[in-house]
């Protein structure tokens, strides 16, 4: 897996001034999300939206979690990607100490993880650093 | 009397701002309308000048807040053409209307009876109906819905018995803009003398809501999707029926004695309104009737059916949309889905571009099931929008396909 580094996506996001360019990456990113498998579409698996849906698939290897990540809509799907550049392959530790808020915001892309968005981003980062918490 | 479509804008101060830098193409009115100056002064002038309890206080305030209170009811008898103004309950809006009726009906229905609702319904006007079905072990049954979006109509007249004792279905879908043919639809219910609500969230804003020729037992609807403000609205009932209906909540205002061991209630309308009112919310939702009802309702018609065609015309155009809803009466709404993207990213790309719609399954997820679709994107229109209004939606969305494809 080849997803960039939160500090690479920050580099890259923050270089855009035009939100065309800015959401085309998001989508890029979405696309390059590796495949999620299909045995996994399952209601368990499945943090519903209003407005989209999402599933996750949490694993280990070693000491660290690791995360897939599957939406209906790509730009959700693009967006996840941001999250599993911070969550993915991360010890509980590193998981539970970042700053995911911050980072959004450094992206300008906050608005995608208030409450109002009924997109499952949200529950999406509580349950990761949920299991996080429980597996420190 | 005409329609200016600008100097209708001239009177929502919202409609000036700026969105994403971009000017507001507001297009999500099934959602909620935007408010008129006049009715964001009507509240404003509540509180700056009238504020006080209602039918309480000896003074001035006290009086000049219910006279205002009690005048709004009579605009809202007038606006539903409603026999009593006794019969215009105030509630917090369509949801609690509903409720209201659920909540009565959970305790008059027996195991055996019937109750129909629609699979067009919106979750208000269902899960309402299953609950109080489930706790009287009555029966819930629902009209389909055919391919255009229209209520099957013959399934109806089947499903109805001697068993059936209340029927509620909407008065305009909120997700396909079906206008219902609520009138013979109460005909045929009351042909085996059940109650029929009709649930009028989306058909009020459109004027045609006369109680009377309808015939229906009950109509809700809210005030904030027919500019009016949020938090308010209206439950009518028919006097012989709201007279025996269970109480809702009690406490104050629905009283009319009280001992340490017992209570007597309120007449009409006072027996459904517990607790101090929403009064600055009634007195502009008062206003808000007024104003619309002096529109030449024709002209309005006429301006919003022109709307949905050029609208429709401009999406049948539209490499890889489908149309999600296609009734011969149709108002207001267009729902659609495209090809080339889910209708969260639709939503995402249109709001950068100063576009509001509504995308998602628009609580009514039994009617998502029924099209086979996980959502659909739905522009809905009203008054103030315009022709480039929706030049703008195709433009956006134009964009938005090109870079999702």
């Amino acid at each position: 897996m080849s997803l960039p580094t939160t500090e690479e996506i920050i580099e890259d996001l923050t270089f855009f001034d035009d939100w065309e360019d800015k959401y085309k990456y998001i989508i890029d990113l979405g696309k390059q999300l590796p495949a999620f498998d299909d045995k996994w579409h399952t209601t368990e698996r499945l943090v519903k939206g209003c407005q989209s849906n999402v599933w996750i698939q949490p694993g280990t290897e070693g000491d660290l979690l690791t995360f897939s990540v599957d939406s209906d809509a790509i730009i959700v799907r693009g967006l996840l990607g941001l999250v599993l550049a911070a969550f993915d392959h991360k010890t509980p530790k590193q998981i539970i100490d970042f700053d995911i808020s911050a980072y959004f915001q450094a992206l300008d892309l906050e608005k995608h993880l208030s409450p109002t968005r009924g997109n499952g981003l949200r529950s999406i980062v509580s349950r990761i650093q949920n299991i996080a918490q429980a597996a420190v | 009397m005409s329609f200016d479509v600008l100097a209708i804008r001239e009177q929502f101060p919202i409609l000036k701002r700026q969105v994403n830098g971009k000017p507001l193409v507001y297009l999500d009115n099934a959602a909620t309308t935007q408010k008129p100056q006049c009715v964001i002064d009507a509240m404003v002038d509540y509180y700056s000048n009238s504020n006080s309890n209602v039918h309480r206080g000896a003074h001035f305030l006290a009086d000049q807040a219910t006279r205002g209170f009690e005048n709004a009811r009579d605009l809202i008898q007038q606006f539903l053409n409603a026999p009593k103004r006794e019969e215009v309950i105030w509630t917090t809006g369509t949801t609690e209307s509903i409720n209201i009726v659920a909540n009565g009906l959970r305790t008059l229905l027996s195991p055996g009876d019937e109750v129909i609702a629609t699979e067009m319904d919106h979750h208000a006007n269902l899960v309402t109906w299953q609950h109080a079905c489930k706790e009287a072990g009555a029966t819930l049954r629902t009209v389909p819905v055919t391919d255009a979006g229209e209520l099957d109509q013959a399934a109806y007249e089947s499903l109805l018995n001697n068993n059936t004792k209340f029927v509620a279905f909407p008065h305009v879908s909120n997700v396909l803009g079906t206008i219902n043919p609520v009138k013979s639809m109460t005909e045929k219910a009351k042909k085996v003398n059940a109650l029929v609500l009709v649930d009028g969230a989306q058909g009020a804003a459109h004027g045609w809501a006369d109680v009377q020729d309808i015939g229906c037992d009950f109509y809700a609807f809210s005030a904030h999707k027919i500019y009016g403000p949020m938090g308010i609205g209206v439950l009518w009932g028919k006097t012989s029926v709201l007279e025996s209906w269970p109480v809702w909540r009690t406490g104050g205002e629905m009283i009319a004695t009280v001992t340490l061991q017992d209570a007597t209630w309120n007449v009409l309308p006072y027996r459904f309104e517990a607790g101090t009112p929403n009064v600055g919310g009634a007195i502009a939702m008062g206003e808000a009737v007024r104003w619309f009802s002096e529109l030449d309702q024709e002209a309005v018609l006429a301006h919003e059916n022109a709307l949905l065609a050029y609208a429709t015309e401009q999406a049948e155009a539209f490499e890889g949309l489908t149309i999600i809803g296609n009734a011969k009466n149709k108002i207001g709404v267009l729902s659609f889905v495209l090809e080339q993207g889910h209708p969260a990213d639709l939503g995402f790309l249109l709001d950068q571009q100063g576009i509001a719609i509504r995308t998602g399954d628009l609580c009514a997820q039994p009617l998502m099931s029924r099209f086979n679709v996980p959502g659909t994107a739905r522009a809905s229109f009203s008054i103030y929008n315009t022709f480039d209004d929706i030049d703008a939606l195709f433009v956006a969305l134009n964009k938005a396909k090109t870079m999702l494809s």
